[in-house]
């Protein structure tokens, strides 16, 4: 048939694959399967487990800042020693951006709903993409086994600068087989996310729907396009990093380690290396990351916004033009973690004004998001509720980083609490925030029952205040000179009277963790008795709510769409619906499908 | 209900930062006090950006909640696209090229000649700091030497006459007015040199001798911190910066060398 010639050969091939029958059996189903549907939701089974251990060293964390003599069940000794709260600290931060924030916005949903979004029957390479999260779980249980192996987690912090983390054993406890695990989780981890990358490039390129153009496809699908082409190329370049840092640690190598180190008055054997190196090879993966983890968030904000303001995208074209130009310059901006760090201060200057520069487009969605809304007919449901909290944290958490951009200024700010504030709010509040307001739109769509919206606005008043009240004082820690990473503040007079501040912040995030327990209760509590979903429950128009909630095996049950028009025609005069699904055929005047 | 969370986000933002009781001790040096100046003008830009987008985001939350009318189709305003993206762009990379003077005033411009130069010597988890001694010099240090527990941090060579006078002290002294040239170096890894009060921050590298000059212009006792992870002891790394007067720095340096004699050199 015409249709079949206008999609290309793979698709043709994984149509007619998926076309032979779902796999049988509970194994082939739900276990090792290469449904990318199931591995969206093993990959978010894996996040929510990893969440739930982040949240809980961060708890223990906070226990100890607030009150550094408490008594700790499940800390060996009682009272949490400066070593352990380091090691907590480094897995805190390991275990929250590698297995919470790059594996849910992208792994759980971009898996999920790419393929479906591009009207296609499966990603390009299912078992490839099936090897991928078994991986990520290898990689994710390796770097739990940290804590249990002798010497304990290492406690290099998430960064891992060398020489702490090159020398072994010698320079802290957990620097021994608990820092070489870590490397090896984390390169395995590296495996994972190029697997993936592949995955998720060539299944954008290659199997789109007919009709369904560059310029067609949902801000979601960009945002995950994009974000795979950072993965692909920084978390080559970390790969490469971990195993040099592993050489050197094993094999007599010394990538990182310079001549005349001593440590505790043992001369090490090392010699010619650059610690530098590390930092630069680290961030130059590193700033990518962040990126990797607030990329699709700002995709599916994009998303709702439109959806329950009944409105196009502001700006759709500058919206895309934007996370390109995120993601290019999300290369070129590294040094800014490296200003103190002693690499050269004319370097220090570009990488300034290319910080300022990545404002820009980072601005311009904010403008965007802001002209979607405005004008529209806002619908107050929970996933709209995160969407605009996401705006909110955004703009917050991003003029912060105007400061640091600057050297001058970055000068007082490097290294203390004011740098923590920025990226929690960055990363662990609103990117957060694109992933419950993503559950709240599309846990109807995957699981085929509704979320309880009282249960879920709950949620969202408590994490969106919790939030503010937890990351906000801490510019003003950071302002005062508190130096993040501290252990406690017992040993300076200085740090020691800003413990009312930190008290507070211990406070808040009690509240705010335990009312995470709302979102718990509702997600699971839905998967079971939730009202049953329909189709297009929230009215929408892109290729996901054409189908079954949730979707048959291959997505479309054989009725492949073909896509007429963009994705975020709502409100079109002269409809009798206010929104026009991407593969209704004919034009304005014959409305949309129910 | 977001609109009023988002103005009352608003007032507390704006009070707590305007009138907040946290915020650093008053600069010490003419550098310090010009980043100050740039860390107002952000705090005055950025304020202003904050305060229209979270009020922008509670008015069209207020006003555009689902009613009604219908919503107004439109795709955009490239007009409108190109003027927020120039003006963006000005401003934020006019304020990065303000805040060049502040950071080439130190890292730009080597130390003057006269400058006093000192040596910094970070390790887990002390601060040593030498001068040169009346010579002038330092002396050549060797790692092999290095013994903190016999009394030679450093590694000192005894048979090098220049290291003979050198002065070695846990904490840092400098006469107030007079330009400083630290040189920050590190024994094992990563540390670093923080003083609030002279708005400098510098990572001790091992491998490298990183140059960091200051003058202070107030007479008193300021805290150094390690900024960078360096171990167990990384909350406790600290030390003092004590600005004394010029015959105070002289004292200190005469005091230090009649130790060392009664110690019978090196």
């Amino acid at each position: 048939m015409s249709a079949e010639a206008e999609v290309s050969a793979r698709t043709q091939a994984a149509r007619q694959h998926a076309a032979a029958g779902a796999p049988r059996g509970f194994v082939r189903k739900y276990i090792f399967s290469t449904d990318h549907k199931v591995i969206g939701i093993q990959y978010y089974a894996l996040a929510l487990a990893a969440v739930l251990v982040g949240v809980v060293l961060s708890i223990f964390m906070r226990l100890h800042l607030a009150w550094p003599a408490l008594h700790l069940p499940f800390v060996s000794g009682g009272v949490m020693t400066p070593e352990q709260y380091e090691a907590l600290l480094t897995m805190h931060g390991t275990i929250m951006v590698f297995f919470v924030l790059t594996t849910a916005p992208q792994g759980a949903f971009g898996n999920y709903f790419l393929p479906i979004q591009i009207g296609a029957p499966d990603m390009a390479f299912p078992r490839l993409n099936m090897l991928s999260f078994w991986i990520t779980l290898v990689s994710f249980l390796c770097m739990i086994s940290a804590f249990f192996v002798p010497g304990g987690a290492p406690l290099s912090g998430w960064t891992a600068y060398a020489p702490l983390s090159a020398l072994g054993q010698v320079t802290g406890p957990g620097e021994g087989l608990g820092q070489t695990i870590w490397l090896v989780s984390i390169g395995v981890f590296c495996i994972a996310m190029l697997l993936g990358a592949l995955n998720f490039i060539s299944t954008t390129i290659d199997m789109r729907a007919p009709g369904m153009s560059l310029f067609r496809m949902p801000l979601t699908v960009w945002a995950w396009f994009v974000t795979a082409i950072l993965s692909l190329l920084s978390f080559a370049v970390l790969l490469a990093a971990v195993v040099m840092l592993l050489l050197d640690r094993t094999a007599g190598t010394s990538f990182f380690v310079p001549a005349a180190t001593v440590v505790s008055e043992q001369l090490q054997r090392h010699s010619g290396g650059s610690p530098l190196l590390w930092e630069h090879l680290f961030w130059f993966f590193g700033h990518p990351e962040v990126y990797i983890a607030i990329l699709p968030g700002m995709g599916v904000t994009s998303h709702l916004l439109s959806t329950f303001s009944r409105k196009p995208v502001f700006g759709y074209k500058a919206m895309v033009w934007a996370i390109c130009a995120i993601g290019l310059l999300g290369f070129l901006v590294w040094g800014h973690h490296m200003f103190v760090s002693g690499m050269s201060p004319y370097s220090a200057f570009a990488f300034s004004l290319l910080t300022l520069s990545i404002g820009v487009p980072s601005a311009i969605k904010t403008f965007n998001w802001l002209g979607t809304i405005w004008g529209g007919k806002l619908q107050f449901t929970t996933a709209m509720l995160f969407a605009l909290g996401f705006v909110s944290i955004f703009v917050t958490g991003g003029l912060s980083g105007l400061f640091l951009a600057q050297p001058a200024v970055d000068s007082m700010l490097h290294a203390t609490y004011y740098v923590v504030a920025h990226f929690h709010l960055i990363m662990g509040v609103a990117a957060l925030f694109g992933i419950f307001a993503a559950t709240y739109f599309w846990f109807p769509k995957m699981f085929g029952r509704m979320m309880n919206e009282r249960l879920g606005k709950l949620h969202f008043w408590c994490t969106f205040v919790g939030a503010y009240l937890i990351f906000f004082p801490m510019h003003f820690v950071g302002l005062a000179g508190g130096i993040r990473r501290y252990a406690d503040f017992t040993a300076v007079d200085y740090l020691w009277r800003l413990q009312p501040l930190q008290r507070f912040i211990t406070w808040a995030a009690f509240a705010t963790a335990a009312a995470q327990i709302f979102f718990l209760w509702n997600f699971f509590w839905s998967l079971r008795r939730g009202e049953k979903a329909p189709r297009n429950p929230w009215r929408a128009t892109t290729l996901e709510w054409i189908t079954a909630s949730p979707p048959p095996h291959d997505n479309f049950a054989g009725n492949y769409p073909r896509v007429y028009r963009g994705p975020y025609e709502f409100s079109v005069p002269g409809t009798a619906e206010d929104f026009l699904m991407q593969d209704v055929p004919t034009g304005p005047e014959k409305g949309a499908r129910e | 209900m977001l609109a009023v969370a988002l103005t009352g986000l608003v007032g507390a933002a704006v009070y707590f930062f305007v009138w907040g009781k946290w915020g650093p001790p008053a600069a010490i040096t003419p550098v310090g006090k010009e980043v100050d100046r740039q860390y107002q003008l952000t705090l005055a830009i950025t304020g202003a950006i904050f305060i229209l987008a979270q009020l922008g985001l509670a008015f069209a939350v207020l006003r555009y909640r689902g009613s009604g009318r219908g919503a107004h189709y439109s795709h955009g305003n490239n007009k409108l696209e190109f003027l927020w993206t120039f003006a963006t762009t000005v401003i934020f990379l006019g304020l990065g090229l303000l805040g060049y003077k502040a950071w080439g005033a130190v890292r730009l411009t080597p130390a003057s000649p006269g400058a006093i130069p000192i040596e910094v010597t970070t390790s887990q988890f002390v601060y040593n700091f030498r001068y040169t001694g009346p010579d002038g010099r330092f002396g050549m240090t060797d790692p092999k030497l290095i013994s903190p527990s016999t009394g030679n941090p450093l590694g000192l060579d005894p048979n090098d006459p220049a290291g003979r006078d050198d002065i070695v002290v846990p904490t840092l002294t400098v006469p107030v007015g007079r330009e400083i040239d630290l040189l920050i170096r590190s024994q094992d890894v990563i540390h670093s040199v923080f003083v609030r009060e002279l708005r400098l921050q510098q990572d001790a590298v091992p491998g490298l001798t990183v140059p960091l000059h200051f003058t202070a212009d107030k007479i008193g006792t300021y805290d150094i911190v390690c900024t960078q992870l360096c171990g167990l002891g990384h909350s406790r790394m600290h030390s003092y910066l004590n600005v004394v007067s010029e015959s105070d720095y002289e004292s200190f340096l005469k005091r230090q060398e009649q130790l060392l004699r009664q110690a019978g050199g090196r």
